[in-house]
This record gives C-alpha cells, sequence and structure tokens, in this order.
C-alpha cells in the first residue's frame, strides 16, 4: 500500500511539475528575460529596451562577451543586516557568477525551456513522493476523513508551511538581484527558515491533534495554527533580513517576478494536491476499502493499535 | 495490492465516520528514508548546487535549471 501511495504521488507530482513548467514558461519567463537583460546591460536606470522582452532568448545569444560578476556591480545596495562580514567579499575569482550568453555553458534558450521544465518538474516530483509519505503518515492518525479531503487540505497546509511562509521572509528574487558573495549565507537562511518552518508544524499539527481529542476540534485548531504562527512570527522577526534590490531596480518587473513565482507554486501544489486526492481516493477511499474481507489483518494488527489513549 | 497491512481502525469518538484507514508506521518508515533520501539528492541539484554549495564543479547543473531556481524561488546566485 505505501508503494502504491508513493508512486501515485510521484505520479501526481509529475502532473503537477509539468502544469507548473507551463506556467512558469508563460508568466514567469518575461521577467527573468528582462531582469536579465538588465543585468547584462549594467545599467538599471535605462530599463526602458528591456521592457519588451519579446527578443530576449534571442538577444541573450547574441552580443554580451561580458559575462557578469554581481559582486563587482556598483548599483547593489547592501543595507541588509545579513552577514556584513562576508557582504563585500566576492567569491573566490567570481566562480559564483554564471554567464547567460555566448560564454555560458548552457544557453537561453535552453535554460528558459527544458531547464526549467526539467527543474521544476524534478522538484514537483521529489516533493509528490514527500507528500505521499506525509499523507501516510497522516491519514487515520491526525485526520480520520476521506483520503481526498485528507490529501486537499494536506496539500493547502503543505503549500503555506513549505512555500508561502517562507516566501514571506525571504522572497524569491530575480537574475540581477542579491550579491554573489552572499550566497551561501542567503542560501542558509533561506534552508534554516523553511527547516523551522516544516519542524514548527509537524510539532503544531501533533499538538493540535493531542489537544483536539481532549477538548474538541475546534480548540485544538486554534492551538496548532495559533501556535505555528506565533512561532513563526517571532522567528521571522528575528532573523536578519535580507535586501539586495539594486538601486533602480524597476519596482514593477520585481513584483512581476515574485508574483510569476508565487503563481508557479501554487500550481504546482493545486495540482499536486487534487491530482492525488483522486488516486488516493482510489487507492484508499471507502469504494476499495473491503471490510470484511481484512477481518485477519485487524485480529492481529488491530487491537493494539485501536487504542488510542 | 492485496491490503494486508491496512488497519482499519474504529474510532471512539464523535467522529461519525466509522472507519479511517491506518497504514502501520512500520510499513512507512522504510519507504519514508528511501524517499527521503532520494528527494533531498534531487532537490540539491534542483535547488542548489553551484550556489553555495558545489559537488560538480563546473556550473552546468546550475545553469541548466536556472529559471526553475528563480522561479521555485530558491536563492540562485
Amino acid at each position: 500500500m505505501m508503494r502504491t501511495l508513493l508512486v501515485r504521488g510521484m505520479l501526481a507530482g509529475l502532473a503537477a511539475g509539468l502544469l507548473a513548467a507551463a506556467f512558469a514558461y508563460v508568466v514567469g519567463e518575461p521577467p527573468v528575460g528582462d531582469a536579465i537583460a538588465l543585468e547584462e546591460s549594467h545599467a538599471t536606470a535605462s530599463h526602458g529596451d528591456a521592457a519588451s522582452h519579446d527578443d530576449t532568448a534571442s538577444r541573450g545569444d547574441t552580443a554580451h562577451a561580458e559575462s557578469h560578476t554581481h559582486a563587482g556591480s556598483p548599483g547593489h545596495a547592501s543595507e541588509s543586516g545579513a552577514a556584513p562580514e562576508s557582504g563585500g567579499v566576492p567569491e573566490s575569482g567570481e566562480d559564483g557568477g554564471h554567464e547567460h550568453g555566448d560564454d555560458a555553458l548552457v544557453g537561453r534558450g535552453v535554460q528558459s525551456t527544458i531547464g526549467l521544465a526539467t527543474g521544476v518538474t524534478g522538484y514537483a516530483v521529489a516533493v509528490g513522493g514527500l507528500f505521499a509519505i506525509a499523507f501516510a503518515v497522516a491519514q487515520g492518525r491526525v485526520t480520520t476523513l476521506r483520503p481526498r479531503v485528507s490529501a486537499a487540505l494536506l496539500a493547502a497546509g503543505g503549500f503555506a508551511v513549505v512555500v508561502l511562509v517562507p516566501f514571506l521572509k525571504y522572497p524569491a528574487n530575480p537574475p540581477a538581484v542579491g550579491q554573489a558573495g552572499t550566497i551561501e549565507d542567503r542560501t542558509a537562511l533561506y534552508f534554516g527558515f523553511l527547516a523551522l518552518s516544516v519542524a514548527t508544524a509537524m510539532v503544531a499539527v501533533a499538538a493540535g491533534r493531542a489537544v483536539a481529542d481532549r477538548s474538541g476540534a475546534a480548540c485544538g485548531g486554534l492551538l496548532g495554527v495559533g501556535g505555528y504562527v506565533t512561532v513563526m512570527t517571532i522567528a521571522a522577526a528575528l532573523l536578519p533580513a535580507v535586501d539586495e534590490v539594486p538601486d533602480g531596480f524597476p519596482g514593477s518587473l520585481l513584483w512581476d517576478f515574485r508574483l510569476a513565482s508565487l503563481g508557479t507554486q501554487a500550481v504546482l501544489w493545486c495540482a499536486l494536491g487534487l491530482g492525488f486526492a483522486v488516486l488516493a481516493e482510489k487507492a484508499l477511499g471507502p469504494e476499495t476499502a473491503p471490510s470484511p474481507e481484512k477481518a485477519p489483518g485487524q485480529a492481529r494488527d488491530g487491537a493494539p493499535k485501536a487504542a488510542r489513549q | 495490492m492485496s491490503q494486508p497491512n491496512v488497519v482499519s481502525i474504529p474510532r471512539t469518538g464523535a467522529v461519525p465516520r466509522p472507519d479511517a484507514i491506518r497504514i502501520p508506521l512500520r510499513d512507512i518508515v522504510p519507504w519514508a528514508i528511501f524517499t527521503t533520501l532520494l528527494a533531498l539528492l534531487v532537490l540539491f541539484f534542483v535547488s542548489t548546487e553551484a550556489g553555495a554549495v558545489s559537488l560538480v564543479s563546473d556550473g552546468l547543473v546550475h545553469e541548466f535549471v536556472h529559471d526553475g531556481r528563480h522561479l521555485l524561488a530558491f536563492p540562485c546566485h
């Protein structure tokens, strides 16, 4: 049964990844192309020509032998409190930077199509597998709802915990935003905050379930959600901010990119949750569960596990 | 698959639904470890390789998944 759920989770992830990649290509690539054009012009004030993003893919393949280096760019403001000791130190030999043009290992045409689809789909399949594990643990323990309802709720909660809350503190940044010298600190902060969010959510769910058994679902739900929000708010207030948007970077472009990023994740998690809901319902739902036939399993395993307290 | 490992738990509380299928934890754990390791490997290459940490040094993976990494909200560069 676990193997079935796992395979279905990854299948749902694959479908969700393809949908999210399509969304990212249509909605997300224009701002990415604009940001790269800005980055390569090195003149964030003259973003008028970057507004037409139609030709960025072809332009990216033509004329700019100059590779960008974030640390050397004068326009970057570094008023963030994140690791000031390394903020001004460039990566060794600028190897931390990369190129989008002729000298690049991978051209923009590949990056914005196959590369994008591979990255998003790989992420989605991995998340789908982990989602199936989380569902298997939660179903019958945290929730006794129908499998499809549990799956949909789990996807909504997963989106909030894995994507939305980390995004609110450390939002996605387009190319040209972010200094190469701080990538290690930004990565550590992002994944640290993500890990804290997931761990806090797991504790909150367990505590909420325990309280719900004693004092009712309303108390348990309030305690779980309230506890999670409180802990994450305090953590977000204490952790250093990351603000490396260069002077003159157009705010509308930043908004478009971040909205596209959040939308990509929203499409991914919606499709994953709904797709897995259908598949899990088929695997575990009341129509397919032959209740009389599993008497032997119940005689062996059921009795000790049925004792809740 | 047949379902010898699936246990049906009758809830005694106020929940009207009689049965909730529960997969025993000892059936989940091996799959959970396997999946987590595999998923972390994939997620590492999608999210971090050649960013803060680099295992394959030429940056090919980084550039290939570059746009996905940005749009999935990971710190890229």
